[in-house]
């Protein structure tokens, strides 16, 4: 790609993209960071990672700021209108995975310390997934990476079928003794949290494929997550 | 892509040229400036009722090409134009084709305002009359100010028909000029940067004038202004170092253009 004979512009697209690589690493780290605290009932690191949030908000709208006055500037167009919709977009993306990660830290304290272990493992596996699935999206924006992008766009899949699965065995799990119903309740939405943080990175390779083509990703993703039309009795109880 | 010297349609059909009507049709046209040649092998469909914008960098042969369309490189020795263009199916290089005719349908605005030294009233009227198209002065004051009107002038002038046109502003004059091209009653109005010396109220408001004008006229714009092709046009053509390079769909050639070039150009990459 040439230059612009304009070099600050130059300067101002790569400090937009600067700007939202730091974005994407906070995300990343404030992800990583409350499943490990849900998982170890890590009840200080929980609340760091609660007050960590405000600086994720903070950075979407620096980024917002930034992207609104290169509009107004530059009259940018083509790809370079596109890179500054999509880091618009992308940003926003990354601010609902920061609150989904907060909310996640904020369950640790609702969650006894002396709740089955057991029922921690398929959480943690879906945040590792999800975490997995967040840095390579990333890395396609930074590089530009549309194949990776897709790679990431169909690999939702996973996600989501862990999430079925989860949502089975933690009902399981309710209904065979209800004493669990609490802690199951904020696990099942613990989880279903990292289910939509992971629709949130396949927003993001959306983004990427149409910043690359200048044009929307039409095909028909694999949607597996199938719980809202789950009858609870079709569990076989 | 970007080495050849086909043109690229973006999309392959562009909307504007399905829709409409083709009012004008360019195929091979070469220009030459003496040995220099200006266009090469151009071909284009202008679609009637719309905006087209030439687009590309001084030198690049889109004020040359847009001459072509009325015969005015006819006026510069040394230049020659090969290939044909079509004005409604009919060649207007043809020996049979008066080009004095030819420019009553096709008018033209230039970049710097240019009214006669006459009085307001004659600038619009001067057209009408040598081309026989009122019979009394009734009818003929009745083109005057209708043209007026049609160009968004006449409220500020109605009280001063006779005073010179050259006493106007330059957003004023350019639009006397319009109602000019309009007074004789063209099918095609071709605009040579037309607000390239005007300041960004009256540019607005000839782009309001040109938009509203689109409804009955075929016209094409060059300008140098991206954003105004941009706002004011459903076609746009790139022209590089005498080729088209890219034409289609104004929303798509400023989203999403196809070749390298047309990229760069748009979003100030030229280097």
């Amino acid at each position: 790609m040439n230059e612009h004979t304009v070099k600050r512009f130059d300067e101002e697209l790569a400090g937009l993209k600067t700007k939202l690589a730091e974005m994407g690493g906070l995300a990343e780290e404030q992800l990583a960071r409350s499943i490990d605290a849900i998982v170890g009932h890590d009840v200080e690191a929980a609340d760091n990672i609660i007050l960590t949030d405000d600086k994720i908000d903070a950075l979407e709208l620096e980024i917002e700021e930034k992207a609104v006055l290169i509009i107004a500037k530059r009259q940018p167009m083509a790809l370079d209108l596109r890179q500054i919709m999509v880091s618009i977009r992308i940003a926003s993306d990354l601010e609902r995975i920061g609150d989904l990660a907060k909310n996640i830290a904020k369950r640790t304290h609702a969650i006894p310390e002396d709740h089955p272990r057991r029922i921690m493992t398929g959480l943690a596996r879906m945040g590792r997934l999800a975490l997995g699935q967040l840095k390579d999206v990333l890395d396609a924006y930074a590089e530009r990476d549309e194949a990776k992008a897709l790679a990431v766009w169909r690999n939702d899949e996973e996600i989501d079928a862990l999430y079925n699965s989860i949502f089975r065995e933690l009902l399981t799990y309710m209904m065979e003794d209800p004493r669990t119903i609490g802690v199951c309740t904020h696990l099942l939405f613990g989880a279903k949290n990292i289910e939509r943080i992971g629709d949130h990175a396949t927003n993001i390779a959306e983004n990427i494929y149409y910043l690359v083509h200048g044009r929307p990703l039409k095909d028909e993703r694999p949607k597996k997550d199938i719980t809202s039309s789950t009858p609870i009795t079709g569990l076989g109880c | 892509m970007d080495a050849s010297n086909t043109t690229v349609m973006t999309p392959a059909v562009p909307a504007i040229i399905a829709e409409r009507p083709i009012k004008i049709r360019a195929r091979n046209v070469d220009v030459f400036y003496g040995d220099k040649q200006a266009i090469y092998d151009l071909s284009i469909d202008i679609p009637d009722r719309a905006v087209s914008a030439l687009i590309g960098p001084s030198g690049c042969g889109k004020s040359t090409f847009l001459r072509t369309l009325n015969r005015m490189n006819d006026t510069i020795p040394n230049a020659r134009v090969t290939g044909t263009v079509e004005l409604d199916r009919e060649n207007i290089y043809s020996r049979d084709l008066d080009p004095v005719l030819l420019r009553a349908r096709v008018g033209m605005v230039f970049q710097k305002p240019n009214p006669f030294p006459k009085s307001i009233y004659e600038n619009v009227a001067y057209g009408p009359r040598i081309h026989g198209l009122a019979h009394n002065k009734g009818a003929l004051d009745e083109i005057v100010v209708s043209s007026l009107k049609r160009a968004g002038l006449f409220d500020e002038v109605k009280d001063r028909l006779a005073s010179p046109g050259t006493g106007l502003s330059g957003g004023q004059q350019q639009r006397l000029c319009i109602a000019r091209a309009i007074a004789v009653n063209p099918e095609v109005i071709l605009m040579d940067e037309p607000c390239s010396a005007l300041d960004p109220i009256a540019t607005a408001r000839i782009e309001e004038l040109i938009d509203e004008l689109k409804q009955n006229f075929c016209i094409v714009i060059v300008t140098h202004s991206m954003q105004q092709a941009a706002r004011v046009s459903q076609l746009t053509a790139f022209f590089h170092l005498g080729h088209l390079v890219e034409m289609g769909d104004t929303d798509e050639i400023f989203t999403n253009p196809q070749d390298q070039r047309t990229q760069d150009y748009i979003t100030g990459r030229f280097g």
